[in-house]
């Protein structure tokens, strides 16, 4: 079983860091795992993107082109990356910065106003978190438990307001109904 | 052992800190400088030199000077400059010296693009300098081969004197997979050879890629061509995968190889019989197991992320005796596996067109 997963949004809105959040998650649950940036001048407001794969077996090409899961944070990923996504996959679209909705009936859409929640619940920076917590929720890919594992490795512990911050991040997207 | 995340340029770092590498000398170029910044961060503490050139041209000429001394020496750069260093390779190769040289490949040609590219095979495997020369080229696919490679690397460059490449691409240096760091046993390799202190108790030792009589040149050659020859015969590698039964082979090496391994997969779920051949050195270049992963097709495959500079060694090494087709995508364009499961479909029905 392969998930292929593709987040895409602005530079500066964390999309890396979610996705090696998303990757550590699947290297604690022992699966195989890649993670592919884009990389280049898209740094600070230009487009950014970034592949991952996490595979009961060995990772093929880590370049996901057909996504199972996309997460998009701004307007033009979504447009960009919309009908590349499996027919039966998911999108979850961050709709305080995407004004766009998604025509498509053989995917199931979910919208979550991350940044807003991220700025109501003094989360600066936390819309990518929370939009992985809605990820989880709907697609059950990672567990709650891994993703704390996960966070716990990659946030060094003399940083563990960052952790905490993070597992609150991910919880509000989980508990988002909408 | 504990499997970590690391992108594949800092994993080729750690990997050379635990190969014994006490000096790096390079010049930062997308995309691998993160090879310079974690040496810059990590070799100091590790008992290494770095050191942040003025060029790349001064770059290899240190390497050149440090290998002289026996150390183990290493540069990285990316294709343009790779170019630049040539002139300092060919030097080195002359002089019989070994080090290990990093190419995280981009596109090309001029100063091309930052994206993914193999469009530097010919210039790794054919002429990488002037004069009568090879170097020993790897061409791993995953973070984790790159990590082995270094070690491997150092010890065949050390024990045939020769400088050996780490031929990646800008996919494999950026990404990031798990890798752990087996306990490295780098070989003790005496160095009678190196020009270092000796308190006056030998002769000392010239280093020197100069040689004005051409009968002794020749002879220097013609050595260093015997040398080859055993490197020919002991330690050419290629991974085959499902070639057993395969009627369609790709031949693909590096990234490639893991879109194609992805086609092939999926070829196979389609009922077609494909397989894959994966070149790990490209010199010497494994005519043997490419004539073993062939045997039962009927069409190679040859898939790069280039104009098909791989296209002429597979049909040397099958000897013409079979049709090599070429799928590449270049400048920086990563070919999809529908894309060569396409070129598999159209070869595999009604066997060879």
């Amino acid at each position: 079983m392969t998930h292929d997963i593709l987040l895409a949004g602005f530079g500066g809105q964390g999309i890396l860091f979610a996705g090696k959040i998303l990757a550590y998650s699947g290297l604690m649950d022992n699966k195989e795992v890649s993670w592919l940036p884009s990389y280049g001048p898209e740094m600070r407001g230009g487009t950014c993107n970034c592949s991952v794969c996490i595979s009961d077996n060995e990772v093929a090409s880590p370049l996901v082109n057909e996504p199972e899961i996309l997460i998009a944070m701004n307007t033009p990923s979504l447009e960009k990356f919309v009908n590349s996504v499996k027919p039966g996959g998911t999108i979850v679209v961050d709709s305080t910065m995407v004004d766009a909705t998604v025509e498509r009936t053989d995917v199931n859409t979910y919208y979550i106003p991350a940044t807003q929640l991220a700025t109501d619940n003094d989360l600066p920076g936390g819309a990518n978190i929370i939009l992985l917590g809605k990820v989880f929720k709907e697609t059950g890919i990672v567990s709650a438990e891994t993703f704390k594992k996960a966070i716990e490795k990659v946030v060094p512990a003399k940083k563990a307001a960052l952790a905490a911050n993070n597992l609150k991040a991910v919880q509000i997207g989980m508990d988002y109904n909408g | 052992m504990e499997r970590n995340l690391m992108k594949g340029n800092e994993a080729l770092a750690e990997a050379a800190i635990r190969a014994g590498c006490k000096c790096f000398f390079g010049y930062p170029i997308t995309p691998q400088t993160e090879i310079s910044a974690y040496l810059a961060k990590r070799f100091k503490q590790a008992g290494g030199v770095f050191l942040q050139a003025e060029s790349e041209i001064a770059a290899i000429n240190m390497v050149l000077g440090a290998a002289s001394t026996g150390v183990r020496a290493m540069t990285s750069s990316s294709s343009p400059g790779i170019s630049l260093k040539s002139e300092g390779i060919s030097y080195i190769a002359g002089s019989d010296l070994p080090c290990v040289i990093i190419n995280v490949q981009r596109g090309g040609p001029g100063l091309g693009g930052i994206q993914p590219s193999q469009a530097d095979y010919w210039q790794a495997t054919k002429a990488l300098g002037h004069g009568d020369f090879h170097l020993i080229v790897f061409a791993p696919n995953s973070v984790q081969e790159m990590v082995d490679t270094v070690t491997k690397a150092f010890d065949l460059a050390d024990e045939y004197r020769m400088p050996a490449m780490i031929l990646a691409d800008g996919l494999l240096g950026q990404m990031m997979e798990p890798v752990t760091f087996p306990e490295v046993t780098a070989k003790e390799i005496e160095k009678p050879w190196a020009a270092n202190g000796h308190g006056n108790k030998r002769e000392h030792n010239i280093i020197n890629s100069l040689f004005l009589q051409p009968d002794v040149l020749e002879k220097s050659v013609k050595d260093r061509f015997e040398r080859y020859a055993e490197i020919k015969e002991k330690h050419s590698d290629a991974e085959l995968y499902m070639t057993e039964d395969a009627e369609v082979v790709v031949t693909a090496y590096g990234a490639t190889a893991r879109v194609a391994k992805a086609a092939v997969n999926m070829a196979r779920e389609q009922g077609i019989k494909a397989g894959l051949i994966r070149p790990i050195t490209l010199w010497p270049f494994p005519v043997k197991q490419i004539n073993e992963g062939a045997k039962n097709a009927h069409t190679i495959i040859c898939a790069e992320m280039s104009m098909g500079q791989m296209v002429d060694d597979i049909k040397l090494a099958v000897n013409c005796s079979k049709p090599v087709e070429f799928f590449g995508r270049t400048g920086g364009v990563i070919p999809k596996p529908s894309e060569i499961l396409d070129e598999i479909k159209k070869y595999a029905k009604g066997g060879n067109q």
